[in-house]
This record gives C-alpha cells, structure tokens and sequence, in this order.
C-alpha cells in the first residue's frame, strides 16, 4: 500500500520484548465443574520473533493470549515480559482481539485514538494516529462509524488500533479471519513487512496453517482442550518469502498432519 | 424511517469518499408544484369556511373576541393560499407547508365544527363546551396570569428534573459500577423506587421547609428512579470485551467509567430520562394543584373553582403544548448525543 513509505517514519521502532511462558495452566469454572483449558505449556518467545499458534477450535489458543495481555492471572504458572511477571494489562502488549470490538460510539479515527487517549498523549501523538489509519488504508472513513464498516475494514481498524501504540509485543487473534482471501494476502504482506521494519514481537493465532508458515519464525502447535504443546516447528526459511516455497510447502503438510488433517491430501 | 435512515447514512459514507456532488444533484420538483399546492388550496377553503362560520350567525353568548378570530382566520387562510403555490421559492418554510396541508385542511374543519357546534348553536352543552373565540378571549385577557403560571411551573419542573436526572444518572452508574454501592443502594432502590412519588406529598409538605421545596423533591424523586434503573441497567450491560480492549490499551478505571460505560449505556440513559420526564409532569400538577398555589396545575384547579372553563382548556392546551415541547427538546438531545446509534437500532 502506498502508506507504508510515510508510516516508516511516522511510526519508529520499537525493540520487542522477550516473553516467557512457564508452566501455565487455567481453567474454568463452568457450572460448578472445572474445565481445564490450558495444561502447563510453557515456551519462549525472544524478542522480535514472531511465534504462530495453531490447534483445533476451542483449544485455548484465545484464553492462552488474554493471559498474555495480563487480562487474567493462570490459575497456575507464571508469564514473564523481558523476564519481568506480567501482573496486568499494560500497552507494551497491545492485543487485535478476535472480534474487532470497536466502539460503537467513536467513529474510526477517535477508535484508533483511543490507546494515546487512555495514556493521556492524544495531542502529541495525533499525527501518530492518522498515520496507522493510512497505513491500513482507511483514511477516507477515519470519519465513519463502526457499524457503517464492513467485517474486514473494522478488522484493519481494530489493526491499526493496536499498531498507534508501539508494541513491543503485539498479541494477533486471527486478525485476518474476517477478510477475502485477496485483501487477507495483501495484509499478510503488510504485516510481515511492518513486523520487520518495527521489530516488535509478534505472537499470531491463527487457524490458516499457510498463513503460519508464510509469517512466522516458529508455529507452535496445541493439541485438543486442554491445550498442550503437540510440536514446535522453526520456519527457517529467509524473508520475503514466497508461498510457493517448496520448503514452505512440506512444512505445511506436516502441520496439516500434526493437526489430523492428512486424510485431506 | 429506515428508508430515510439508510439514505442518511448512504450520503455520510459518499461524503466522506467525496462523492458528494454526486449524490447532490437531485431531481427537480418544478413540474409538480401546482399539483402539491391542492391539498393547501383546500386547506385556505376550509380556513374560509371557519371565518365564515364565526360571522354568519349571531353567538349564543357574549363573547368579545368573535370578530378578531374570524379575521384571523381569513388571514390564515390567505397566507395559506400565497404561499402555496410560491412553496419552492419559500425553501424550508414552504416544504414544511405543503407538507402539513392535509392537516391545515383537517384543522380548518375541526375549527368550522367546533364554532358552530358550540357558539351558533350549542349542540354541546354551553358551559362546559366553550368556543373557539372563548378560549382566544383567555388568552388575550389573562395573559398576565396566564404567563405567571407558566413561568412557575416551568421553573420548577426545570428545577426538579434536573436534580433528579442528575441524582439518577450518578446513582445508576455507582450501582452499576461498584459493587458495593450497589449491595447498599439497590434494596432501598427496590423498597422505594416503585412507591408513586405523589404518595409522599403528605409527608414532603409538612417536613419540607417550603412548599416549593417540597414540590422539586417530589419531581426530582419521580424522575430518578426511573433514570437510575436504566442508567444502572445500562451500565451493567456493557460488554466486558469494551473493557479488555481499553484495559489493554492503558485505561485506568476513571477512563473506562467516563469513556466506555457512560457513552455504551447513555442509549439506556435516555429512556431513563424520557419515563422520568412523563412521571414527573404527574407529579408537577398534582403538587402544584395541592400544596405550591402558583403554576398552571393551580390555575387549573382556580378555574374549575370558579367554573371558568374557557380558563381551565386554555391552561390544558398551554400545558400540553409545554409537555410535548419538553419532550422534542429531550429528542433533539439524544439525537445529537446518539448519532452513531443510527443505523444500529431502529428508532
Ligand atoms: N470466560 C470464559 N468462561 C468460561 N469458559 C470459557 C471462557 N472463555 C473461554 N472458555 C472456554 O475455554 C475454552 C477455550 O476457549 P478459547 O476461546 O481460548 O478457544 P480458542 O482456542 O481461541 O478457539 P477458537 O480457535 O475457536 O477461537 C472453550 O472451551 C471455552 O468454552
Ligand atoms: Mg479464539
């Protein structure tokens, strides 16, 4: 997108943070019973790595993220931002929940402003926040409020709500889900490139086992609820890279394999 | 409306794409002014026939107004027919016009009805049924007192609307936040809030110090249950995915009560203040009839003392007219403060 140049300048990077998941476990409580959802998964993430994470709908994987956010203690275990506990929300780790959940009330540019706002730095970082808008090319709607959106342009604001904050991790739940395949594959660039440009860490769920290969360094597989970790495969492979990739290719079909899916090829 | 909503809602996007111009470019409407300007050249007719009635025969009372009314009648009428057929030239005022002609038309008749069915021949029992010219007389000859009732109801039900939509809207959202206001709040809520406020005019005219006083707690009560409920209930329906997402993005909880449970709930708030608004007129009227000695509610108990019943209708139709604005005032309001609610919900 034309954007990208003027948002090379507009948003400086910022260095990622390492994160650490250890031997967390949580659960629900659901009518009295306890329904396990994560089972002691622990990996690392260093910083400035982009980490996929696929498995089965209703794994975890979501749950997973909101304790990455620090939107909930585990039940057991301990997550750590650049070594240090993560205690509760802060802005360094901005998550694109998988719902856009924008507000209804704000039009696009005051939704995407809402981070600085919370922050209290609005009226330095105004420019900051048409920028992001640009950069997911919506600029002409920054006036537009949600509901005259369509699913994949609140997507992209919800995108770009997350981007005018300078993660250091930026936590992607499916966050092209929502989108046509042409629009998703032209943000799947978009995303790689600003990944790479910004350096922040990125963690991606996703259900699209191509897109985990196309994007990440490493796809950490989960296993059905409880989530456990099932493989985690490195993705060695240079940027930018192309989908046709035979090396890509293999490593998709083992996934599809590890995931059950086999019967399909 | 949801015609006109989704055309609204067209023109924003277009304008925003600057795409405007295009959309701006309407039809003409040239060729059918002289067909639309029927319903109005009836609508003169009718006005006519009302001025008419006044005249042609003799009242049956002794009314002094008679003659003023019939030219006014004759003016309307004549207004009516000039601007009819001018109504593109006349921009808002004449669209306006052509509109409302089937009911200039259907008022023009009532009017005609009802002069004749009282003052020329009282086919409706005269006392109780006053005509037209009548209730003009009120207005022209008691306007002093007249306007006096109104400055006093206006300002209390002002006064005591206010305070009351204020301690319902703080009181809803403190219950709808915080626990534990809520644990204390929400019995006494649940004990007092159905009582009908005018049950405490006793007990509020021998404890407060003045009537008046008594009056605005009796209004402000009336209207903050119902503006307390409904500000509660929308406060603690607000999605708690709003909540993690502004959480995450650095809200401290003065943010996510000022900028997201009060904008999310502020739908909820206005039906609040919408139902206190009815309750409280009931309770203006009855607490002015009973206890305040001033405002319309007096005027119209003083008029049906004194059998003057031309008095009590031109105090109804001040008052009904004072209601209904209040209530298009509070509209505009929440149409302004709830743009973005259009095309999300049906109004
Ligand atoms: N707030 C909650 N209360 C109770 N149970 C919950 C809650 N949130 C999630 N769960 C349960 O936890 C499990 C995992 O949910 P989660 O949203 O993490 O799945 P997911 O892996 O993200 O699935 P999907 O890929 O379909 O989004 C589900 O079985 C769900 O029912
Ligand atoms: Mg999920």
């Amino acid at each position: 997108m034309v954007a990208l140049a003027i948002a090379e300048q507009e948003l400086p990077a910022a260095a990622g943070a390492s994160l650490d998941v250890e031997a967390v476990s949580h659960a629900f409580d659901i009518d009295g019973a306890v329904l396990p959802v994560l089972d002691n998964v622990s990996f690392s993430v260093k910083a400035s790595e982009f980490v996929a994470l696929l498995g089965p709908s209703g794994c975890g994987k979501s749950t997973l993220l909101r304790l990455v956010a620090g939107l909930e203690p585990p039940r057991a275990g301990i997550l750590r931002e650049d070594g240090d506990p993560i205690a509760g929300p802060f802005p360094s780790r901005v998550v694109v929940f998988q719902d856009p959940t924008l507000l209804p009330w704000r039009t696009v540019w005051h939704n995407v402003a809402l981070g600085p706002e919370a922050q209290g730095i609005l009226k330095q970082q105004r420019h900051r926040v048409d920028a992001a808008i640009d950069l997911v090319g919506l600029s002409t709607f920054r006036n537009a409020y949600p509901h005259q959106l369509s699913g994949g342009m609140a997507q992209r604001v919800a995108l770009a709500r997350a981007l005018v904050n300078d993660p250091r991790i930026l936590i992607l739940d499916e966050p092209l889900g929502k989108l046509d395949s042409l629009t998703r594959i032209t943000m799947q660039a978009e995303i790689a490139a600003l990944w790479q440009r910004s350096g922040f860490t990125t963690l991606l769920v996703t259900h699209d086992v191509e897109e985990a290969v196309f994007l990440a360094n490493r796809v950490i597989v989960f296993s059905d609820r409880p989530a456990r970790i099932k493989a985690d495969i490195a993705v060695d492979r240079p940027y930018p890279r192309h989908r046709g990739d035979p090396k890509l290719v293999e490593l998709r079909h083992e996934i599809l394999g590890l995931l059950g899916l086999d019967a399909t090829w | 409306m949801s015609m006109s909503s989704t055309a609204s809602r067209t023109a924003e996007l277009a304008q925003s794409a600057d795409e405007g111009a295009i959309l701006a470019a309407r039809p003409l409407a040239l060729p059918a002014s002289l067909w639309a300007s029927g319903p109005a050249i009836f609508a003169s007719l009718a006005w006519i026939g009302f001025g008419l009635s006044c005249l042609l025969w003799e009242d049956l009372g002794d009314w002094s107004r008679t003659h003023e009314l019939a030219i006014a009648a004759f003016v309307i009428a004549a207004g009516i027919l000039v601007a009819a057929p001018n109504a593109l030239r006349l921009g808002r005022f004449g669209k306006g016009l052509q509109l409302r002609a089937p009911w200039l038309l259907a008022l023009g008749l009532f009017f005609t009805l009802w002069e004749v069915a009282t003052a020329k021949f009282a086919w409706l029992p005269l006392p109780f049924f006053p005509p037209p010219q009548a209730i003009i007389e009120v207005y022209t000859d008691d306007l002093p007192k007249l306007l006096v009732s109104v400055w006093a109801s206006v300002k209390l039900q002002l006064g005591g609307y206010a305070i009351g939509a204020a301690a319902g809207f703080l009181t809803g959202v403190s219950i709808g936040w915080s626990r534990s206001v809520g644990y204390w709040v929400h019995p006494i809520l649940r004990f007092i809030g159905p009582l009908p406020a005018t049950a405490w005019l006793p007990f509020a005219f021998f404890t407060f110090p003045s009537s008046w006083s008594a009056s605005t707690f009796l209004i402000a009560l009336a209207t903050a249950f119902p503006v307390t409920v409904l500000t509660w209930s929308g406060v603690a329906s607000v999605s708690n995915a709003y909540y993690d997402v502004a959480r995450t993005l650095g809200a401290k909880p003065s943010f996510l009560v000022l900028k997201v449970a009060i904008p999310a709930a502020l739908p909820h708030v206005f039906v609040g203040l919408f139902m206190g608004l009815g309750s409280s007129f009931a309770v203006l009227v009855v607490a002015e009839m009973i206890g305040v000695k001033a405002g319309l509610g007096w005027y119209l108990q003083w008029a049906q003392g004194w059998a003057a019943y031309a008095n009590m209708y031109a105090a109804l139709i001040v008052m009904s007219l004072l209601c209904s604005g209040a209530i298009t005032l509070l509209f505009k309001t929440r149409d302004r403060l709830l743009v973005w609610q259009k095309g999300v919900v049906k109004w």
